[in-house]
């Protein structure tokens, strides 16, 4: 799917996601029903496949440096909690611009590289987007009464229009689960697409909550649905359900997404959030996107994480590449 | 490459599995192997090299067993066998569960072993392979431990010589021996000469149990020892696994030499999408049934039937996930499809490929090695059912397929082969896929999933994939028998001479074919006399297209299957019901024929015997196998299909009657071939048929010599087994004929059965009757 020059343009774009300006945006497209009800997902064949794929993938030595790196890139790093304050969103901004330490990337022959995002609620939107001024970096906010998305839906839209005056370049909003498990696509494409019209030029990823969707058909359907209404970006979960970003979800998103480009022309990202908090995790992760959708997918403007802890076991992974010694965190800045 | 120059390129780079511990054990050999027998390894003898297919390079040496050798191997197990079978399933118990732990601790050795002589993947040794032979110990300790107390009326047969393939070298070893040695069996067992590192392997882990001198050994070498192992003499049972013109040969060899006999051979499974499958998960699934192994697997959906609406797109998307694969050093744990066993294999595959000109063939844009044997995951579309790859096993990477319109079409298709190991079936309708199951002609049917494997559920085919099961308690009929003691069998001759004429008014017997009787096509009948001479009828003798008529009957009959069990138990209860009103003019002519006075007796227990296949028809139930998957495993019992049976001519009603009641309460259609010396029970049965509501072609009654009609029957392709309790001595014939289609055979050897007692009825029959299907339905939602 990738060809040699998008790779070049995408050498020099390096990791800042939203230099990417040659990948269109998804523009969406009528409500299709027949596709949404044609979609099926049998969730044991999806299992087994998401169980045996970290046995048939292995990535090693400066494979796996090199991996990990890329996996930072992607990573949006995320701080979701009701005690943030501005210096606690300056400290994660300052890990965003500088995630591993500097002699760690010297050792490994790259450059500085930087996270793929800062991820924080609206109000945190101005510290942040002041802290990471002239790294490139993007801001992006949760919106649309996050995470449950039950407010009055005339503020959740408003929200969104709030959010992007202030600044976040890219919207995570979370659906309306109800219009999934009743079945209501109209509904859901309706509210997917008053979204993204609200999110203007910011980038809007549709954030499924796919724990409380019921079944992975579900899942499979509501993918197709959002990318149908304009999303940029799909995403699993708030990160506050029970259960959230799994490989046999993450294998049916992906799944959509590909039927999607493959019908329609156009990429549509993917983020899986919640519980990837382990540097082998992101190996199978980055895997999965590189065997299903192919490489094109596994850059910053198409991929992400999001995830609080992940980085702090990949900079220990990379410091053992770097020394072959097995590192500890507290040799890591904390984010 | 840099790390930046990855970190751009994003490709996956090498992981090999460390080969160093399995090069040292075997340096620690001597890199040269001898036998394992009688508990110890023999000097290493002249021989041959043992490679590892993705290198070319030299693993080890090994040794061309002699007819001493394995005379010498049969005579350590024989020596064993009692001591062995005496220990008891509980003792016996203790040794395999040790094997099980061993194989366990070893685990890694095995799996890195098995890529480097077999040239799989690490990651299918490792995760597949191994766990599934840990498993089969497991299991079959168990298996033991419960023998004395589940399996009261059953012993071991003895010796068993079994010969495994080079595609699961490791595996297949374990599906023999485990239950082998667990029903206390010893063992005689030939690896495949491409691929016998592991077997010698497991031999060293055998003296680390400790396990008994003698119960297990191993000899290497090529077909010829093989050879050796099915002519012994001294050897009570074979078990082969590999292709089907061997297992025909070895059918015809051991015809006749009262060998038990378990084929698991070729294959040409169907893999069925629908187009309300999930499309992405069936294209995956096709990753683990046709490039699993490299193709190089008896029950792989080598043969993709998609439905027609939606093959275009099907086939885009399993053509994009061909490029996807990464072919490579099958001791890289990020490669997907290893080497082929050897070059002769490779040069198989190449040619029956390269030999094709119909469809369109599409092989894999990924990057092979340059060096060693590796041939492309490979799709040809477009074929028809005449297309030599879509009938042919071609054991490689190769995929053929053609589109199908509805269902029925779809089963027409799936069975429109030669084989019936196994079938694949997508769908999210549950109707559907549950109607599909039973119709597909195969030993396992995978709803949903594809290869999935375990101890607890039997695996083995029907048609020419063979017969017998491996797994389950299934599989353990192929290593005991029932401990009931027979005599040998004395002739019973007709009486061809005497004075007529025929007593009152001439009544003139038939044959009875599809409801119907039928005269003789020969023309020609047979006076049948009393023992002192007195003509008492004249019958028809039956010749081969007397049986053609017949079997194109039972055949056509074929909707007796599918009635309910409810039904078939009413009309064997019918059966009994007209016998009964009729008993004393049955019992008279059976006092007639043979000249006793027993006839009473004969009848009652006839009437009895239809009564209990009667009350069987509807509670031979199948079971649900406790598999490692969330899903069931459903073993059905099936009919065989057409039977055909030469019947007793100690109890010539009874013994008719007793082939009969269980192969039509279970659902199959029956050829009879009444006793030859005294054909008249028979002969005046069909008229209790004619009463009982039992549908035209269910059964179907011959009358003629033995001898002459049974090579007809077994080597008939259209009868699925042919059952022998006649008094001629046709065992051999029967046994050596039946390689025609590989058709189940069950056969007496010249010796008698009490069809008076528990010998005459019960689970054997009913097990003979019917084969088990595994079907395999994983859930979820």
């Amino acid at each position: 799917m990738q060809t040699d020059t998008q790779n070049t343009a995408l050498k020099s774009a390096a990791q800042l996601p939203q230099a990417l300006a040659q990948e269109p945006r998804n523009p969406g497209m009528p409500l299709d029903l027949d596709w949404v009800r044609r979609m099926q997902a049998n969730t044991s064949a999806i299992e087994r496949r998401a169980k045996t794929l970290p046995g048939r993938r292995s990535v090693k030595k400066e494979y796996q440096a090199a991996w990990l790196l890329r996996a930072i890139t992607c990573i949006d790093l995320t701080t979701l909690a009701g005690d943030d304050t501005d210096a606690r969103v300056q400290r994660l901004a300052a890990k965003a611009r500088q995630p591993v330490r500097p002699e760690i990337l010297a050792a490994l022959g790259v450059d500085s590289i930087t996270t793929g995002a800062l991820c924080v609620y609206h109000d945190m939107i101005p510290p942040a987007v002041a802290a990471l001024q002239g790294s490139g970096i993007p801001v992006a906010a949760v919106s649309t009464g996050f995470p449950a998305g039950l407010s009055p839906y005339h503020l959740r839209i408003a929200e969104i229009g709030e959010s992007v005056a202030a600044g976040a370049k890219e919207i995570d909003i979370v659906i309306s689960r109800r219009h999934v498990l009743t079945g209501n696509w109209q509904a859901l494409y309706d509210e997917m697409a008053e979204m993204r019209a609200a999110c203007g030029d910011a980038h809007v990823k549709a954030i499924l909550a796919t724990g409380e969707l019921g079944s992975l058909r579900n899942v499979a359907r509501a993918s197709v649905v959002c990318m149908m209404a304009g999303a940029d970006f799909i995403k699993t979960s708030t990160g506050k359900e029970s259960v959230n970003a799994t490989l046999p979800v993450s294998l049916v998103m992906i799944r959509a997404i590909r039927d999607y480009y493959e019908r329609t022309g156009f990429r549509v990202g993917y983020k899986p959030a919640g519980g990837i908090s382990k540097a082998k995790d992101a190996l199978t992760y980055l895997a999965l996107i590189k065997d299903e959708l192919g490489n094109r997918w596994l850059r910053p403007d198409l991929f992400r994480f999001g995830a609080s802890s992940l980085l702090g076991d990949i900079e220990r992974q990379l410091e053992h590449y770097v020394t072959g010694n097995y590192s500890a965190s507290y040799r890591h800045p904390m984010g | 490459m840099t790390v930046k120059e990855i970190f751009d390129s994003m490709d996956y780079g090498p992981a090999p599995e460390n080969a160093a511990e399995a090069f040292a054990w075997l340096v620690d050999q001597g890199d040269r192997f001898g036998h394992f027998i009688n508990g110890q390894f023999t000097d290493a003898g002249d021989g041959f090299l043992s490679t590892n297919p993705a290198t070319g390079e030299t693993l080890a040496t090994l040794t061309q067993a002699t007819a001493d050798d394995v005379d010498a191997a049969v005579s350590a197990a024989r020596a064993a066998q009692g001591k062995w079978a005496a220990l008891g399933g509980k003792g016996r118990a203790r040794y395999l569960y040790a094997i099980a732990r061993l194989l366990q601790k070893h685990a890694r050795l095995f799996s890195v072993l098995e890529t480097l002589d077999n040239g799989k993947p690490i990651r299918e040794s490792r995760d597949i392979d191994v766990p599934l032979v840990q498993r089969h110990f497991y299991y079959h300790a168990g298996m033991a431990q419960l023998m004395d107390s589940e399996m009261p009326d059953a012993e071991p047969l003895g010796v068993c010589g079994q010969i495994v393939p080079w595609n699961f070298p490791l595996l297949m070893l374990a599906w023999k021996i485990a239950p082998a040695i667990a029903m206390g069996n010893t063992v005689v067992l030939k690896p495949a000469e491409y691929t016998s590192l592991t077997a010698l392997l497991f031999a060293d882990i055998c003296r680390q149990a400790g396990l008994p001198k003698g119960v297990i050994n191993i000899v290497t070498g090529d077909g010829a020892v093989g050879e050796m192992i099915v002519n012994h003499n001294d050897v009570n049972k074979i078990a082969f696994t590999g292709s089907t013109a061997v297992g025909r040969i070895i059918r015809r060899a051991t015809a006749g030499s009262g060998k038990s006999l378990t084929l698991e051979l070729g294959g040409k499974s169907p893999y069925i999408v629908f187009d309300d499958a999930d499309i992405d998960s069936a294209v995956e699934g096709l990753v683990d049934a046709i490039w699993f192994n490299q193709g190089q697997v008896c029950c792989a959906g080598s043969r993709l039937l998609v439905q027609e609406g939606i093959a275009d797109s099907f086939y885009a998307k399993l053509r994009a996930r061909m490029d996807g694969l990464r072919i490579g050093n099958p001791l890289d744990k990020c490669i997907d499809v290893g080497a082929i066993v050897d070059a002769a294999q490779l040069k198989t595959i190449s040619d029956m490929v390269a030999g094709n000109s119909d469809g369109e063939t599409y092989q894999t844009r990924a990057q092979l090695p340059a060096e060693g044997c590796f041939y492309p995951p490979t799709l040809i579309t477009g074929l028809s059912t005449a297309s030599p790859l879509m009938q042919e096993e071609i054991f490689g990477p190769v995929l053929v397929s053609m589109t199908f319109r509805t269902p029925s079409e779809a089963v027409a298709l799936a069975n429109n082969t030669r084989y019936g190991l196994a079938a694949t079936v997508w769908t999210e309708n549950i109707n559907l896929a549950l109607d599909m199951a039973p119709k597909l002609v195969a030993g396992i049917v995978w709803i949903n999933a594809t290869n999935l494997f375990d101890a607890a559920a039997g695996f083995g085919g029907v048609r020419e994939s063979g017969f017998g099961r491996e797994g389950g308690w299934e599989g353990l009929r192929a290593y005991c028998k029932p401990t009931a003691k027979t005599k040998s069998l004395s002739p019973h001759t007709p009486v061809t001479t005497g004075k007529g004429p025929v007593d009152g008014l001439d009544r003139t017997a038939k044959l009875y074919i599809g409801g119907k009787q039928a005269r003789p096509d020969s023309g020609y009948s047979r006076a049948v006399f009393t023992k002192n001479g007195a003509l008492i009828a004249h019958t028809p003798i039956a010749s081969r297209k007397d049986i053609r008529n017949a079997v194109e009957a039972a055949r056509g009959a074929g909707s007796w299957a599918k009635t309910t069990a409810h039904l078939r138990a009413q009309i064997l209860y019918y059966i009994g019901e007209n016998l009964s009103a009729r008993a004393d003019e049955f019992a008279k002519r059976l006092n007639t024929m043979m000249g006793g006075r027993s006839g009473h007796k004969e009848v009652d227990a006839a009437i009895e015997r239809l009564f209990t296949y009667a009350a069987w028809a509807d509670k031979f139930d199948g079971a649900v196998h406790s598999v490692p998957i969330r899903g069931v495993a459903l073993a059905m019992n099936e009919p065989v299909g057409v039977i055909g049976a030469l019947c007793s001519d100690e109890a010539p009603l009874l013994g008719l009657i007793s082939a009969m009641a269980p192969a039509i309460a279970m659902g199959n259609r029956v050829v009879l071939v009444a006793s030859d010396p005294y054909p008249l029970s028979a002969t005046d049965f069909y008229q209790v048929l004619d009463t009982s509501d039992v549908p035209a072609g269910v059964v179907n009654i011959l009358t003629g010599p033995h001898a002459d009609l049974a090579p007809t029957l077994a080597s008939h392709m259209d009868i699925d087994a042919v059952w022998s309790f006649s008094s001629s001595d046709v065992s051999e014939v029967v046994e050596h004929e039946s390689a025609s289609n590989l058709k189940r055979t069950w056969v007496n050897n010249a010796r008698s059965r009490d069809w008076f007692g528990d010998a005459g009825e019960g689970r054997q029959f009913l097990e003979a009757a019917t084969g088990v299907k595994n079907i395999w339905v994983p859930y979820g939602e």
